[in-house]
């Protein structure tokens, strides 16, 4: 179970916004978060508390295919990004390298700074000081194992040593 | 069972996973023929892959293109385009591309013959779906997708729908495959195809020349699609015959395939376009743009620096002079199309006329260098995405266009019609 602040953002956040190209001539995870969402609100980075939760309109991630994008979400100490929608690159990249992230319908019922609970393993969503529920969509069965493994490297790297 | 309707995507996608057909919506593990990757993505790529501790799969199906901050912008990106130099030489990798032998990775692998049609390529880069010009699945995946491919030699999908595309009429003057992708992206939105492929078919794309079939292609991913797809026809077997380094082999659509939507365009009567800051739907024809004064203008990248492309910015910049205001920024995707484009005299126009030339670079399209605007500039660009920042300081901004376009408005100082040009 999670429980964090939520940081609120729109519709169609792209990679560029989620780290700006200007940071990418380097892969270090801390240096990265500490440009995490700066062209969207330049003072996330300072004020984001390891365990707080992002939730946001559609196409989250949408853009370039650049990793950095949920490894600096991730090292910035988000704990889950739940959004109505995820870009396709995004949603694979934020599973093989081990950032929860929900799609939920409803996300943008969920108000800035409330406090939510997540429950990954059933996708329930609870906001603390209402007591509100929302149902993020199931995770594929699939996805589940590569978390399960602990990412897709770990993945591979099992199914490597069971000659599969 | 019977014979069931498949899409050229579906078609590729079970030929991939040694079925007879696949379904949307299933999750497949496919072989994959090549995997690219480039200075900005390959070395997380690297540092994921060494952990496995096994070889690459098939050297010769991993190409590295250090193209996006090379030539070295600075020391950090030269670190990392050496990590990824040093990885090529260890595993014995043919494809590495080194600067003076390269190019603009999604310009330089169907001109030197490495990805055919009917192949499975996955790539750390996003405008990996720029090969379905050919009829190859192609699409982007992060690093660490990626890293596992190198080591298996397959990857996972879950088999996309398909979004139909059928172009008819005529094109006008001036307007190419970069309005023809821009106007859909404009009518569908930029999570229109999101997950989906897009298959671009009718009277139109045959009529196109193979570079702005690359350009739709290339931009399938702004709308949120998995990949973007064109049947291979005569034109298509004229590019890749005398490229291909492997046999390729042509699939096509079944008349009766299933599609998850079919979009009809008349294209009589379009116009060239711009998509206005700060998103690629954002669309509107050049001639109702209004007076907008740019600071720069970019022609190039791996969505519009194709020799076509410098041809048709040449076609309006002979004879004319870039506006004092302007500084106009030229970048022929490979190096045989910057070999070809001084045969040409290209390049002898765009000097004359007061533009720079540069090496093959992503440099500004990701606002990395070679052309980073400040706070409050402007650029009309051939690149493919306006987001906030994506060419330098958040409060600048960029609009996109095809070359003629981008030309016209070098000459003019704003926004402009190259028929105010010409």
């Amino acid at each position: 179970m999670l429980e964090g602040t939520v940081f609120r953002f729109g519709d169609n956040i792209d990679t560029d916004l989620i780290i700006p190209a200007r940071y990418l001539n380097t892969s270090d995870p801390a240096e990265l978060a500490r440009h995490c969402m700066e062209d969207a609100d330049p003072t996330f980075a300072a004020r984001v508390q390891p365990g707080d939760i992002i939730v946001a309109g559609a196409n989250f991630g949408c853009g370039s295919s650049r990793e950095h994008a949920p490894v600096a979400i991730k090292a910035a100490g988000v704990a889950c990004v739940i959004a109505r929608s995820f870009a396709r690159i995004f949603y694979r990249n934020a599973f093989n390298i081990g950032l929860p992230i929900l799609e939920c319908p409803e996300a943008e019922a969920i108000a800035p700074g409330s406090r939510v609970r997540v429950d990954l393993g059933t996708g329930r969503i609870t906001v603390v000081d209402t007591g509100a529920e929302y149902r993020a969509r199931p995770v594929p069965p699939f996805m589940r194992e590569i978390i399960a493994a602990g990412g897709l490297i770990p993945y591979v790297k099992a199914r490597l040593a069971g000659g599969r | 069972m019977g014979r069931v309707p498949q899409t050229i995507t579906e078609k590729i996608l079970a030929a991939h996973a040694g079925r007879e057909f696949v379904e949307p919506g299933e999750l497949i593990n496919a072989r994959v023929d090549v995997l690219l990757a480039n200075d900005i993505t390959a070395p997380l790529s690297i540092r994921e892959f060494e952990q496995l501790g096994v070889p690459v799969f098939d050297p010769a199906a991993v190409v590295l293109v250090p193209d996006h901050f090379t030539p070295n912008k600075d020391i950090k990106s030269a670190e990392q385009a050496k990590t990824v130099r040093e990885f090529a030489r260890r595993h014995d990798l043919p494809n590495y591309f080194e600067v003076g032998r390269m190019g603009i990775e999604h310009c330089l692998l169907p001109e030197q013959g490495l990805v055919g049609p009917g192949d499975v390529i996955i790539g750390a880069d996003s405008h990996t779906c720029t090969y379905g010009a050919i009829g190859a699945f192609a699409t982007g995946v992060g690093s660490t997708d990626l890293a596992a491919a190198m080591a298996l030699g397959e990857t996972w999908f879950k088999v996309p729908e398909t979004l139909k595309f059928v172009y008819t009429g005529k094109l006008g003057p001036w307007v190419g495959g970069k309005d023809l992708i821009l106007r859909t992206i404009g009518e569908i939105g930029v999570e229109g195809a999101l997950y989906c492929a897009m298959e671009f078919s009718g009277p139109v794309i045959e009529s196109l020349p193979m570079d702005g079939r690359f350009t739709m292609c290339n931009m399938a991913v702004e709308a949120g699609a998995k990949n973007g797809i064109i049947a291979p026809d005569e034109k298509t077997e004229a590019y890749v015959r005398g490229r291909a380094r492997r046999p390729y082999r042509v699939f096509a659509s079944d008349p009766d395939a299933r599609y998850k939507k079919v979009y009809e365009f008349d294209v009589t009567g379009w116009e060239p376009c711009v998509a206005f800051p700060h998103s690629p739907d954002n669309v509107r024809p050049v001639r109702a743009a209004g007076k907008i004064a740019v600071d720069q203008v970019v022609i190039g990248s791996c969505t519009n620096g194709r020799l076509e492309d410098l041809r048709l910015a040449a076609r309006v910049l002979r004879g004319k002079k870039v506006h004092p205001d302007v500084r106009l920024i030229i970048i022929p995707g490979t190096q045989e199309i910057y070999r070809q484009a001084l045969k040409e005299g290209l390049v002898e126009i765009f000097i004359e006329a007061g533009g720079a030339v540069s090496t093959p670079t992503c440099g500004p399209c990701l606002g990395g260098h070679m052309g980073v605007l400040a706070a409050g500039e402007r650029a009309v660009a051939t690149t493919n995405r306006n987001f906030v920042g994506r060419m330098g300081h958040p409060k600048s901004e960029v609009y996109l266009a095809n070359p003629a376009v981008a030309a016209a408005s070098a000459v003019m100082g704003r926004i402009a019609d190259p028929e105010e040009v010409v």
